[in-house]
C-alpha cells in the first residue's frame, strides 16, 4: 500500500485534517479532497499559473506544490474572494473592465492580483504589467485583465 | 494628423472604443449595450462547472499509453506489469474494441481520399503521439504509474516528416489509400486566360510565405467523464467540446448506437478556439470504455498531450504571384498552396478544411476576375490538423498582405494606395466576388483610410527616417481582410462534407412566472452568449435580460444545433432566438389582447408590460400573461396559452465582416527582439449586441494572431518527434509582450440576419499575423533584408540581416550605422 501522511491545513479560515499521498499535488488536495474545484490546473508545469493560490499569503503554483508541504499552513483559493451575491472588489473590477472570458484561468489571476495588491497597493501600470505577465491567458489578450487591476487598485487608493 | 507613436487617441463619436463602450441603452432596447456578462459571477468566484470539477464515486481514471515513434507498427503490447499495479482495472487496446468503428471524415468528391482515425491504433502507428492503450485505475496517479509499465513494441517505417518529404520520390506512406501522400488536391478555379494577363502584365509580383504548426491552446486541456446509464440504456458523455451534438453524432456511429442512446453534455468549457469543434478519438473512447466496463470513466488531457497529440493546425507553404497592371490594378492571381495535416483527417470537418478554405478564400477583399489555384492537403507522420479560430484566414491573409506591400513598392503607389484601389467599393455591395461568394456591404475601404489615419501613416516616412538616424529600426504594417462568417447549409453543403452544418434552431419558453429559459444549440466558450442572446429575447419581449436565462451544452435539453465554430454563433444562434422570440411575443400579444380587448397589432411588450401603444391605462405585467398562459388558460380561447413557447430555426446565407489591422513595431537589430509599439484595429461587423463582448473577442483574436505572428511553434525533428512538450518551449504570448490594443469600428448592418449583426469571432487572429509580419519587413526594408515565414523569431531576424549584409555590405551594413 502507497504511504500515505497526516496533515492539517487551514484553507479559507477553515482547519482541515486530511490523510494524503506525499505526492499528492496541493490542487489536487484542494481540487478533489476538499471539492474547491474554483482552482484550475492548466499546465502541471508551473507556466500558466491557473492554479495559482496563496499559501501564508504568498501565491504559489499549486500544481507544483506537494499537499504535506502544506501541513501547518495556510490556503487562500478564490472561493475566499467573495460569492455570487457579493463579489469581493477585485472580482467587481473583472466583471465592470471584462477581464475574463472562459474563466478557466481566472481564478489564478485573481489570488495572484489579490497578493500583489496587498504587497503593492498603489502599482504602476508597468508593475501591474509585470505581474500579470506571470500568468497566461488565451482568451482576452489582457487587455480586461489589465484594465482591472488598474481600477481595482485605483478603487482602492481611493476607499 | 496626430504623430504615430503617439498612441491610443480618443475615439471618434461614432465609435465605441475598447473598454470605454457605455452601459447605457441604445434607443429602443438592450441590443447595442454592454452589459456585464452575465456568467461572470459564478466564474469569478469559482463556480463554475468544467469537465475535471465533477468526479462521482468509484471513477475509473483513464490514462493512455500513446506512441513514442512516428511511424511504425505494433508488434506487441504487454500489460502483464501494468494489470499487475494495486488499483488498476483493465487494460484497453484495439483488441477490446471491436465493433467500435473508426472516425471517418468524408468529402463526397473526386478530388479528396477518405482516411480512418481509429479510436486506438490497431497495428500501425502514425505519429507520435497516437493513443495505443487506455490504463484504467482508481486515481490518476496509479494509472499513470501504471501506464509507464506497458510495454509496446514497435516495428518501424519511413517517416514523413514533412511536405518535401512526402512528396519526395520514393517517400514513406503514411495512407495505403494514399501512395503519394496527397490526401486533398483541388483546383477550385482556373480562369480562362490567366497565363496570358501574367504575360501581359506591367507588373508581375510573387511572394512566398509559410506558418509554422500551431496549437489553439485553450488554457483547459481536453476533458471527458463517461458513464453507462442502466436506467436509460444511455451512455453520457461529459466533455469540453463545442460541438455536443456533433460529439453525440460520431460517438453514436462509432458505438454503433441510436443517437437518443448517447447523451453528451458539455459543461462549463474553458477555451476551444476550433480544437474542440471537431470529435476527438478520446471522446469516443471514453463512451466506449464506460459502456464496455458499465464504469465511469474519466479523462483529463495533460498539457504535454495538449500539445503533442492535440489537434494543431495551419502548418502551410504559399506561391503566389499577382499580376498587377500600370495603374496598380490587380488583374490575375495564381497561387500554390500546400497545407501539412498531419497524420489523419479530423471528423467530421476532414484534413480538407484548411486546404478548401486556403484556395476558396485567398482573394478577400479584393477586386478580381481571374484567378487560378492549386491547393493540397498532405498526410505526414505527424499530429493530425483541426480548425483554428481563423482556419486559413490568417496563412491566406498572410499571402495577399505580403503580396500588397510588394505590389505597393514595385508600382510606387505604396502599401495604402495599391490596397485602396483594389479594395471593393461601398458602391459595388453586394459583391458577388471571383469564387462565387456574395459580400453583403461593409466598409472595405473606409476601414483601411481609417486605421492608416489613426496609425499616422501619412507622416510614417519621417516618423521613420528620425528613428533610423538614431540606429532604432521602426516599421509600420497593415492588413485587410474579409471575414467570411455563418456558413450556412448551403455554403458548407458546397465542401460536399457528408454531415452538413450550418442551421441554428431556439426554443425560448416563458415559465409561469415570467422569466424566459432559452435553448440553444451553440455552444458558448467565453464568448458570453448568456449575456448576448439575453438582450437579443429581450428585446424582442420586452422584458429584462436579467429575465432571461440559457440553457445549452445538453444534447438532452437542447434542439438540434451545430455547436459553436466559424464565427457562427450570434448569426446563426441569435438570429434563431430572435425568431423564436418574436413568434412567443406574437403569443404574449395576443393574450394581452384578449384580456385588454384590444387589437394584437395594437398591443406592445415593453419595460415588463403589454399595453395597448400610447394607452398606460391598459397596461398588464408580463408576469400575469404568464401566469394566464399557464395557470388560467381556460380563461383564454383555444391556441391561445396552453403554455409559452416558440421553436424557429435560422440558416444564414453567410455575411461577411472585414476589417483593417496595422501594427507598428521596433526591431533591435542586435538581439532580433521585435516589440510591438502599438495595435489598431478598425472592424466593422454590423451591429454589435454587446460592444464589450466584441471588443473582448477581438482583443483575444488579435492576441492570438500576435502568438503565431511572433512566438508560437511546434516544431518537430526529422524523426517525427515533437519538440515543444510544454509552455517552456511553445510560447504564448504574456501581457508583458503586448501592447494596449486601440479597437475602432464601424457599422453596416447587414440585411442577412435577424438582427443586423455579422459574425466576427475570428477577425483578430486572422490580420493580426499579417500586420506584424508587414510591419516586421518594413521594418527590415532599411537593412536590405526581409523574412518570409513565421512565427518570427529573434534568430530569423539576425539571420535575414545577416544575409542581406552578405548580399550586399556597403549598403545594407551603411544603413544600420
Amino acid at each position: 500500500m502507497t504511504d500515505v501522511q497526516s496533515i492539517r491545513i487551514t484553507v479559507n479560515g477553515t482547519d482541515h485534517e486530511l490523510v494524503v499521498e506525499p505526492r499528492r499535488t496541493l490542487a489536487d488536495v484542494l481540487r478533489h479532497d476538499l471539492a474547491l474545484t474554483g482552482t484550475h490546473v492548466g499546465c502541471e508545469h508551473g507556466i500558466c499559473g491557473a492554479c495559482t493560490v496563496l499559501v501564508d499569503g504568498l501565491p504559489a503554483r499549486s500544481c507544483l506544490m506537494f499537499g504535506v508541504q502544506v501541513d501547518g499552513r495556510s490556503v487562500e483559493t478564490v472561493e475566499a474572494l467573495g460569492t455570487p451575491e457579493a463579489l469581493g472588489p477585485l472580482q467587481q473590477a473583472f466583471t465592470n473592465h471584462h477581464g475574463l472570458q472562459c474563466g478557466f484561468c481566472t481564478p489564478g489571476f485573481l489570488m495572484l492580483v489579490t497578493a500583489f495588491l496587498r504587497e503593492t497597493p498603489s502599482p504602476s501600470d508597468d508593475e501591474i504589467r509585470e505581474v500579470v505577465a506571470s500568468n497566461l491567458c488565451r482568451c482576452t489578450g489582457y487587455q480586461g485583465i489589465l484594465r482591472a487591476v488598474r481600477a481595482a487598485a485605483d478603487a482602492r487608493a481611493g476607499s | 494628423m496626430r504623430d504615430a507613436l503617439s498612441g491610443p487617441a480618443a475615439a471618434a463619436p461614432a465609435e465605441a472604443q475598447a473598454g470605454t463602450a457605455p452601459e447605457v441603452p441604445a434607443a429602443g432596447g438592450w441590443i447595442g449595450r454592454s452589459l456585464r456578462r452575465a456568467e461572470d459571477r459564478y466564474l469569478l468566484t469559482g463556480r463554475g462547472s468544467f469537465v475535471d470539477d465533477h468526479e462521482a464515486p468509484g471513477t475509473l481514471h483513464l490514462v493512455l499509453v500513446r506512441s513514442d515513434i512516428a511511424s511504425g507498427t505494433i508488434e506487441a503490447i504487454d500489460a502483464t506489469a501494468a494489470l499487475r499495479q494495486p488499483g488498476v482495472a483493465a487494460v484497453i487496446t484495439a483488441a477490446d474494441l471491436a465493433g467500435v468503428a473508426p472516425l471517418r471524415g468524408v468529402l463526397a468528391r473526386p478530388e479528396f481520399v477518405a482516411t480512418d482515425m481509429p479510436i486506438l491504433a490497431a497495428g500501425r502507428v502514425r505519429h507520435v503521439g497516437e493513443p495505443i492503450a487506455a490504463v484504467l485505475a482508481d486515481s490518476p496517479y496509479t494509472a499513470e504509474d501504471a501506464a509507464e509499465l506497458l510495454e509496446v513494441s514497435y516495428g518501424k517505417l519511413p517517416v514523413v516528416a514533412g511536405v518535401a518529404d512526402a512528396l519526395a520520390d520514393g517517400a514513406g506512406v503514411v495512407h495505403e489509400a494514399a501512395p503519394d501522400n496527397v490526401l486533398v488536391d483541388v483546383t477550385p478555379i482556373s480562369s480562362p486566360g490567366l497565363d496570358d494577363i501574367f504575360t501581359s502584365a506591367t507588373h508581375v509580383v510573387e511572394v512566398g510565405v509559410s506558418t509554422a504548426r500551431i496549437t489553439a491552446a485553450p488554457l483547459e486541456g481536453r476533458a471527458c467523464v463517461a458513464a453507462f446509464d442502466e436506467r436509460t440504456g444511455q451512455v453520457v458523455l461529459q466533455t469540453s467540446t463545442q460541438v455536443p451534438h456533433t460529439v453525440r453524432t460520431a460517438v453514436a456511429l462509432s458505438l454503433g448506437m441510436d443517437e437518443h442512446q448517447v447523451r453528451v453534455i458539455s459543461p462549463d468549457v474553458g477555451g476551444g478556439f476550433g480544437q474542440k469543434c471537431v470529435v476527438a478519438r478520446e471522446e469516443v473512447l471514453a463512451a466506449a470504455v464506460a459502456r464496455l466496463l458499465r464504469r465511469t470513466v474519466k479523462w483529463v488531457e495533460d498539457r504535454r498531450e495538449g500539445l503533442t497529440s492535440g489537434f494543431q493546425a495551419r502548418e502551410q507553404f504559399y506561391n503566389v504571384r499577382g499580376a498587377f497592371d500600370a495603374t496598380g490594378h490587380l488583374l490575375g492571381l495564381d497561387a500554390d498552396i500546400r497545407c501539412d495535416v498531419g497524420a489523419y483527417s479530423c471528423y467530421p470537418v476532414t484534413c480538407g478544411v484548411e486546404v478548401l478554405m486556403a484556395a476558396n478564400e485567398l482573394p478577400g477583399p479584393y477586386r478580381l476576375r481571374v484567378y487560378r489555384a492549386r491547393s493540397r492537403g498532405i498526410a505526414t507522420n505527424k499530429t493530425p490538423i483541426a480548425p483554428y479560430r481563423g482556419v486559413s484566414r490568417p496563412q491566406a491573409v498572410l499571402a495577399m498582405e505580403r503580396l500588397m506591400d510588394e505590389a505597393g513598392r514595385v508600382t510606387g503607389l505604396g502599401a495604402v494606395e495599391v490596397r485602396d484601389r483594389n479594395l471593393v467599393d461601398a458602391q459595388e455591395f453586394p459583391y458577388r466576388n471571383v469564387m462565387g461568394a456574395s459580400y453583403d456591404a461593409g466598409t472595405y475601404r473606409e476601414s483601411l483610410a481609417r486605421c492608416a489615419e489613426l496609425l499616422g501613416h501619412g507622416s510614417w516616412p519621417g516618423v521613420q527616417a528620425r528613428a533610423l538616424a538614431e540606429g532604432r529600426l521602426l516599421g509600420l504594417g497593415l492588413a485587410c481582410f474579409v471575414e467570411p462568417t455563418a456558413y450556412g447549409t448551403a455554403s458548407f453543403g458546397m465542401r460536399k462534407m457528408t454531415i452538413v452544418p450550418g442551421y441554428e434552431r431556439a426554443t425560448v419558453r416563458m415559465d409561469p412566472s415570467g422569466s424566459v429559459i432559452v435553448m440553444a444549440g451553440t455552444h458558448s466558450h467565453g464568448q458570453g452568449h448568456a449575456t448576448s442572446y439575453a438582450q437579443i429575447a429581450a428585446d424582442a419581449l420586452g422584458i429584462d435580460p436579467g429575465r432571461v436565462r440559457l440553457r445549452q451544452g445538453d444534447t438532452e435539453l437542447v434542439p438540434h444545433g451545430w455547436g459553436t465554430f466559424a464565427s457562427r454563433s450570434i448569426v446563426a444562434g441569435g438570429g434563431a432566438i430572435a425568431r423564436a422570440s418574436a413568434d412567443l411575443a406574437g403569443q404574449l400579444r395576443a393574450i394581452a389582447a384578449h384580456l385588454i380587448e384590444a387589437a394584437p397589432g395594437d398591443v406592445e411588450l415593453a419595460d415588463g408590460r403589454a399595453q395597448v401603444r400610447g394607452d398606460p391605462a391598459t397596461s398588464v405585467p408580463i408576469e400575469e400573461l404568464a401566469r394566464t398562459a399557464h395557470h388560467a388558460a381556460h380563461l383564454l380561447p383555444d391556441g391561445l396559452g396552453r403554455g409559452l413557447e416558440a421553436t424557429a430555426a435560422f440558416d444564414p446565407e453567410g455575411t461577411f465582416s472585414n476589417a483593417t489591422h496595422g501594427a507598428i513595431v521596433e526591431v533591435s537589430p542586435d538581439t532580433g527582439a521585435v516589440r510591438l509599439v502599438r495595435y489598431v484595429v478598425v472592424e466593422d461587423c454590423g451591429v454589435m449586441i454587446n460592444p464589450m463582448i466584441v471588443d473582448g473577442q477581438v482583443a483575444g483574436g488579435v492576441a492570438q494572431g500576435i502568438g503565431a505572428a511572433l512566438f508560437e511553434e511546434l516544431p518537430f525533428d526529422e524523426s517525427g518527434q515533437p519538440v515543444s512538450g510544454s509552455f517552456v518551449d511553445y510560447l504564448l504570448p504574456t501581457a508583458a509582450d503586448l501592447p494596449d490594443f486601440e479597437i475602432h469600428h464601424f457599422c453596416t448592418p447587414t440585411t442577412r440576419t435577424p438582427t443586423g449583426a455579422k459574425g466576427m469571432g475570428e477577425g483578430g487572429t486572422i490580420g493580426a499575423p499579417a500586420a506584424v509580419l508587414n510591419a516586421v519587413n518594413d521594418a527590415l526594408a532599411q537593412v536590405g533584408a526581409d523574412v518570409g515565414r513565421i512565427p518570427v523569431r529573434p534568430g530569423d531576424v539576425v539571420a535575414a540581416i545577416a544575409a542581406a549584409v552578405s548580399r550586399d555590405p556597403v549598403d545594407s551594413g551603411g544603413k544600420t550605422q
